[in-house]
C-alpha cells in the first residue's frame, strides 16, 4: 500500500514536466540589509505564496540554522510567526528543495517554475509573494508583493521593508 | 577526534554558560523579573523569576543560577529568599517585605575565564578563582586569565521608597540611583549614576531595553552614555518593564593571576504609566 502510494505520487509529480516548455517563471530577489548592530546573526527567512485573502498556498523557501547541535536551530522557526501559523508548523524540516542555511546580507535570488516543486501548478488567480524575516537579538519584518498568475507578459512587482528587509522584487515571465 | 573533544567540552560549557554567558555573548542577558516593584499593605509578598535569554523577559534559554543571590532589607540586614527553585528555563523565589522601604535584590557572580595551550591544543576553562590553580595543568602554556564580575539587580519597595540599600559595595559595576528606581514614570526623565569599583564610571554606554519584545517587530532598545561623573539620564518612552545594562573592561584592576578584567551590570526596573 505504502509503496503503491509512493509510485502514484511520483507519477503526479513528474506529469507536469511534460509541459514545462511553456511554463511560467517566478523569480524573487530579496535584499537582506547590512545592519550596523553590536551583535548580528543572519536572519531566519521564509518565502511563500498566498492567496489574495492571505490563506497560504505554498512555502517556497525557509532559511534557518540547521547546523546546531541536536537540530536546536529549529527552536526559533516559530519566530517567523505569520509563516509559522500558516504553514511552518505543518512543514517538517529539513524540507527538500525548500529549506536551506541562513544567508548573508546582500541580494539573494531565487527562481521557481510553474509546475515544478516547490511552486507546483498554480491555478489562475490573484496571489501575493510574502517574505518574512526574524533575526536573533533583532527585529521581525514582513513584505507582501501581490501578483496575478499566470502572467500574460513579463512583469515586475516589488515591495520594500524598513528595518529587517530591503527591497523584495518579483519578476514574472510567461 | 575533533568531535569527541567537542562533546567532552559541551556539558562543562553548558554549566558555565548558565552563570557567565552575558560576559561572552551580548545577546544572552541575565535578568531578574519582579512580579511587582511597588507594594503596599501588611507584610506583602512578591516573587522573582531569574533567567538568561535573548529576548526580554522571555524564559527561552537557561535559568539564572541563584548561588550569588543577596537580598538586602531597608535596614541593611540580609533577607533569605523563600521557595527558591531552579527549573529548566528559569529560577524562582519569593520574598516577604516585612519592613517598610526599599529592598535590593542582587545576583552577583565573580569568576575567572582561563584560556591556555596544552600540547599545542587550545583549551578554555571557567570557574571560581580558588579552583584555578587546581584546574589548570602545570605544563599549560600561554595562560591568559580574565576576571569577570557580574551584578544583576532589581529593587522593590513597600510603602515609601528609601535609599539605604543604594550604598555601593565598591566592587564592579553598580547603580547609584539619583531618581529612585521604584519611582519611574513614562515620559518623565530619570537619572542615575553608574559606578565602577565605587568610582564614577565615565563615558560608558548604557543600553536600555524594553520588555515584551515578543509582541513587537523591533527590539526598541536605545543607548545613552554616562558623563564624566558617571551620570546618565533616561526618558522612558512607555510604561513597562525595562532592562538597564552596561559593561566595561579594566585590565589595570585585574586581580592576579588575571591580567584582564570585565564587569557587567544589569537591572530590571518598572516604569509606571502617568
Amino acid at each position: 500500500m505504502h509503496r503503491l502510494l509512493k509510485v502514484t505520487l511520483t507519477g503526479i509529480a513528474t506529469a507536469p514536466l511534460a509541459g514545462t516548455a511553456l511554463a511560467a517563471d517566478l523569480s524573487v530577489k530579496v535584499e537582506l540589509p547590512q545592519l550596523n548592530v553590536a551583535e548580528y546573526h543572519k536572519p531566519y527567512v521564509a518565502v511563500w505564496v498566498e492567496h489574495a485573502d492571505q490563506t497560504p498556498v505554498q512555502t517556497l523557501a525557509v532559511w534557518y540554522d540547521g547546523k546546531k547541535r541536536n537540530n536546536e536551530g529549529t527552536k526559533w522557526l516559530k519566530d517567523i510567526r505569520q509563516w509559522w501559523r500558516k504553514a511552518g508548523r505543518d512543514l517538517t524540516v529539513p524540507a527538500d528543495g525548500i529549506s536551506g542555511a541562513t544567508r548573508a546580507p546582500g541580494e539573494q535570488a531565487l527562481t521557481f517554475s510553474d509546475g515544478k516543486a516547490p511552486l507546483g501548478k498554480l491555478a489562475a488567480g490573484e496571489y501575493a509573494l510574502v517574505v518574512e524575516t526574524a533575526r536573533e537579538a533583532g527585529g521581525h519584518e514582513l513584505v507582501r508583493v501581490p501578483f496575478t498568475w499566470p502572467p500574460k507578459d513579463a512583469a515586475t512587482a516589488s515591495g520594500k521593508g524598513e528595518h529587517e528587509l530591503g527591497s523584495v522584487t518579483l519578476n514574472l515571465k510567461p | 577526534m575533533k568531535n569527541l573533544s567537542l562533546k567532552k567540552w559541551l556539558p562543562l560549557s553548558m554549566l558555565a554558560v548558565t552563570a557567565l554567558l552575558p560576559l561572552e555573548a551580548q545577546a544572552h542577558r541575565q535578568w531578574l523579573l519582579p512580579s511587582a516593584t511597588v507594594l503596599a499593605g501588611n507584610d506583602p509578598w512578591m516573587t522573582v523569576d531569574a533567567a538568561v535569554s535573548n529576548d526580554l523577559f522571555d524564559f527561552e534559554n537557561f535559568p539564572l543560577k541563584l548561588d550569588g543571590l543577596q537580598i538586602t532589607a531597608p535596614d541593611g540586614s540580609a533577607v533569605q529568599a523563600e521557595g527558591a527553585s531552579t527549573g529548566h528555563l528559569r529560577s524562582v523565589f519569593d520574598l516577604q517585605l516585612k519592613q517598610q522601604g526599599t529592598y535590593k535584590i542582587a545576583v552577583t557572580t565573580t569568576a575567572v575565564m582561563a584560556s591556555y595551550k596544552l600540547n599545542g591544543e587550545n583549551k578554555r576553562w571557567r570557574g571560581d578563582v580558588q579552583a584555578l590553580a587546581k584546574e589548570i595543568p602545570a605544563d599549560a602554556t600561554d595562560l591568559k586569565v580574565t576576571q569577570m564580575d557580574a551584578r544583576i539587580e532589581t529593587f522593590v519597595t513597600r510603602g515609601k521608597p528609601t535609599t539605604s540599600v543604594f550604598k555601593p559595595s565598591g566592587k564592579g559595576l553598580e547603580l547609584a540611583p539619583i531618581t529612585h528606581p521604584d519611582d519611574l514614570v513614562a515620559g518623565t526623565p530619570a537619572s542615575f549614576r553608574l559606578l565602577f569599583d565605587g568610582k564614577a564610571a565615565a563615558n560608558l554606554k548604557v543600553t536600555i531595553i524594553p520588555g515584551g519584545k515578543r509582541f513587537r517587530d523591533q527590539v526598541g532598545d536605545f543607548v545613552v552614555n554616562t558623563d564624566a561623573d558617571g551620570k546618565f539620564s533616561v526618558k522612558w518612552p512607555n510604561a513597562g518593564l525595562y532592562y538597564i545594562g552596561a559593561e566595561t573592561t579594566d585590565n589595570a584592576s585585574a586581580t592576579k593571576p588575571a591580567t584582564e578584567r570585565r564587569a557587567n551590570y544589569g537591572a530590571t526596573v518598572e516604569v509606571a504609566p502617568q
